[in-house]
């Protein structure tokens, strides 16, 4: 069919951030097919020139508001490193447990509250509260519970407050540790019953395959997120500090968001890069809502990576479960951080709900920060959006523009996009 | 007939807008006394048809300040939420430098000249650029506060912010000072409302609330004497959230 057809997405909805996709098809030839990301720039790199080392963190966890526990962590890391401090066993445990609290929250927010209204046919969660109840109610129990982590962790469920340089403020108690585990005891319940209300609806994500490379970070006897070196489904094992040969960001003029590429022009960071790398380390219970909607490594669907983000938040319970074991048996200790200032660079990678996020920072003699490079995950999935949108459209052109339009739209989502951290980003223009 | 809501995000990092989905079950409780017609980050659904205007983040450039201008004509209110659109939050820290400075540090030689979307000024508040009604401070805002505040505007009537320092809350709370623990905290000349939240997680308040218009600058003075805290730091911690004193309404 000959047709033409002008869309032009404009701040697209239930994606953090802003962004716009434009597609222009004169005569059934694509002229113009454009992911942009018109987010007003913030600069946060420029912001850190010259603040203390231990300003860092608050000042970087403001980067995005979803994430901001994952960019806290990135950011002690990468102090951490320059500094040369030393953290112990029990910091670890407890980060790793920060991590799952966010990870869950993030990700049933997007399963549920940006992904879900999608299949179920809907504009957003609220028509769902009358003819999906009971799912709603669950992933409103699993977002609370995750929160709940959070704030018991962290002190704040954004804005993460107890962290610090070396190890925490402050700890939680062994009986809120009690608390929390039964909690988690009870989520894995909920999980199945929103992986069921989820899987009944999952013939509502496209068929869409396209083969691209995958990078995130991989360990030896768990499913990485908070620590280990760089895994590339095309080139292998990286140290963390080869970041940048990875990364290789470059600007585009319609976008305020970078964009990277590595062995292609593209590649994809997040839960189902993460799920394609390091499936094999899963627990019993991830790895029962995989096999429920037949999802094995390597897959190449992007619209999965929902499916692969409702895996993980099975993964953080248990694997959260395992850690407050270990905490309980160790018993908690205060600490005292011990930081000395020295001169150096640092840098640190953590695996955020997003994908894989850097930090590196050069601190002075005297612990100011000179120079600080962040690259985000949704920077990193930019081109491969741009890519898959180049791949799905010509499938789908003969079909009605409102179809288009949401077929798009579900791709861009299905990345869980977090413009305000890659500066914010996506707008569907049909022009 | 129940007043209609908008939420509208600039420059932040959305934490703010978080808090909205964070409030969980008292969300059901909130859209009981309002109809939420437009929040880009929760629903596609949009109508330019709404009363209460509510704006999340800084102003960067000229073509986010006309989309803030088009918002207040269509709106009988304005609230500001969160630090970024109160005071200006963290995206004023770059205002010491000058756009260029700040756009090659990031973006580094990239042919921007002429393009819009990089066409930054210095950062914003909300009421830098239009009138603003009534703000919810905070680093992310606070969950209860935020619904007190909304809750007042749907039924006529003045919302109120406390007008007494973070202190007031902090000794509630009975926490042990952070001064006592070599810390720095912003708390004696800080807005209360968050029930002190950071010292209480042993970490000094860094002025997200904005200070107080009658702060007791000479009572802060002592406490920075008597722990001997010098004034280049108590100066750099001040930066952060670039606070400025409100005034009361």
């Amino acid at each position: 069919m000959k047709r033409n057809l002008n869309i032009h997405i404009e701040h697209i909805t239930r994606v953090e951030g802003h962004g716009n996709i434009v597609l222009n098809v004169k005569a059934g030839r694509i002229e113009k097919l454009q992911w942009n990301i018109p987010e007003a720039p913030r600069f946060f790199e420029a912001m850190l020139r010259g603040k203390h080392f231990n300003q860092l963190q608050p000042i970087t966890s403001r980067i995005c508001g979803i994430c901001s526990i994952g960019h806290s962590l990135a950011s002690l890391k990468a102090t951490e490193a320059a500094l040369g401090v030393e953290i112990s066993e029990q910091t670890v445990l407890l980060r790793r447990l920060a991590l799952h609290g966010e990870n869950m929250q993030s990700h049933i927010l997007h399963v549920g509250y940006l992904v879900a209204p999608d299949l179920f046919g809907a504009g957003s969660i609220m028509p769902l509260l009358k003819t999906a109840h009971k799912a709603v109610i669950n992933i409103v129990k699993i977002h609370r519970l995750a929160n709940f982590m959070s704030d018991l962790i962290c002190g704040r469920t954004t804005h993460p407050l107890r962290f610090c340089v070396g190890g925490f403020t402050l700890l939680p108690t062994l009986k809120e540790l009690q608390t929390l585990r039964e909690e988690l005891l009870n989520g894995k319940d909920t999980v199945r019953k929103v992986a069921e209300a989820i899987q009944a609806k999952v013939h509502h994500l496209p068929d869409f395959f396209r083969e691209t490379e995958y990078i995130a970070l991989t360990a030896d006897n768990l499913y990485a997120l908070y620590d280990g070196p760089v895994a590339s489904t095309d080139t292998g094992i990286h140290p963390v500090n080869d970041y940048l040969s990875i990364t290789n960001e470059y600007v585009l003029p319609h976008s305020t968001a970078k964009y990277t590429r590595h062995n292609r022009e593209s590649y994809m960071v997040g839960a189902l890069a993460r799920f394609n790398i390091n499936a094999a380390q899963l627990g019993p219970l991830a790895k029962e809502i995989a096999a429920r909607f037949d999802l094995e490594p390597v897959n190449y669907n992007p619209f999965m990576n929902t499916i692969a983000q409702l895996v993980e938040i099975a993964d953080s319970m248990e694997d959260s479960i395992a850690i407050i074991d270990e905490l309980m048996a160790r018993g908690l200790k205060e600490e005292q951080p011990k930081v000395k200032i020295r001169p150096g660079r640092g840098i640190g990678a953590v695996e955020v709900p997003r994908g894989i996020l850097f930090h590196d920072y050069t601190i002075d003699e005297l612990g100011n920060c000179i120079k600080a490079n962040c690259i985000i995950p949704t920077n990193q999935n930019n081109a491969n959006i741009q890519k898959d949108m180049e791949a799905l459209v010509p499938t789908i052109i003969d079909r009605p523009q409102n179809e288009i339009e949401l077929t798009l739209e579900m791709l861009v989502r299905a990345y869980d996009p977090c413009i305000s951290c890659s500066t914010h980003y996506l707008k569907v223009e049909f022009k | 007939m129940k007043p209609r809501v908008a939420v509208f995000d600039f420059s932040s990092c959305e934490g703010c807008e978080l808090q909205l989905f964070n409030l969980e079950e008292k969300f059901l409780d909130l859209i009981k006394i309002v109809d939420v017609v437009s929040f880009r980050e929760g629903m596609k659904e949009h109508s330019d048809l709404y009363d209460i205007a509510i704006i999340d983040g800084s102003i960067m450039r000229p073509m986010d300040a006309e989309r803030l201008k088009v918002i207040r004509k269509n709106a009988k209110t304005v609230v500001a939420i969160g630090a970024c659109a109160c005071i200006g939050g963290v995206n004023k820290l770059r205002n010491q430098w000058t756009s260029e400075n700040v756009k090659r540090e990031v973006y580094g030689d990239a042919d921007l000249e002429g393009n819009p979307l990089f066409d930054v000024f210095p950062a914003k508040a909300v009421d830098e650029v239009v009138k603003v009604d009534y703000y919810v401070p905070g680093c992310p805002i606070d969950r209860a506060e935020f619904t007190k505040v909304i809750t007042a505007i749907a039924m006529g009537r003045e919302p109120r912010l406390p007008n007494y320092p973070v202190c007031v809350e902090c000794k509630l709370r009975e926490n042990q000072c952070v001064f006592e623990l070599g810390m720095f905290c912003l708390g004696p000349i800080t807005r209360a409302g968050c029930n002190a939240i950071c010292p209480t997680h042993r970490d000094g308040c860094a002025g997200c609330r904005g200070f107080l218009e009658d702060a007791n600058m000479d009572a802060l003075k002592d406490v920075l004497r008597k722990y001997n805290v010098p004034m280049d730091k108590w100066l750099k911690r001040f930066d952060m959230f670039n606070c400025k004193i409100k005034r009361e309404k």
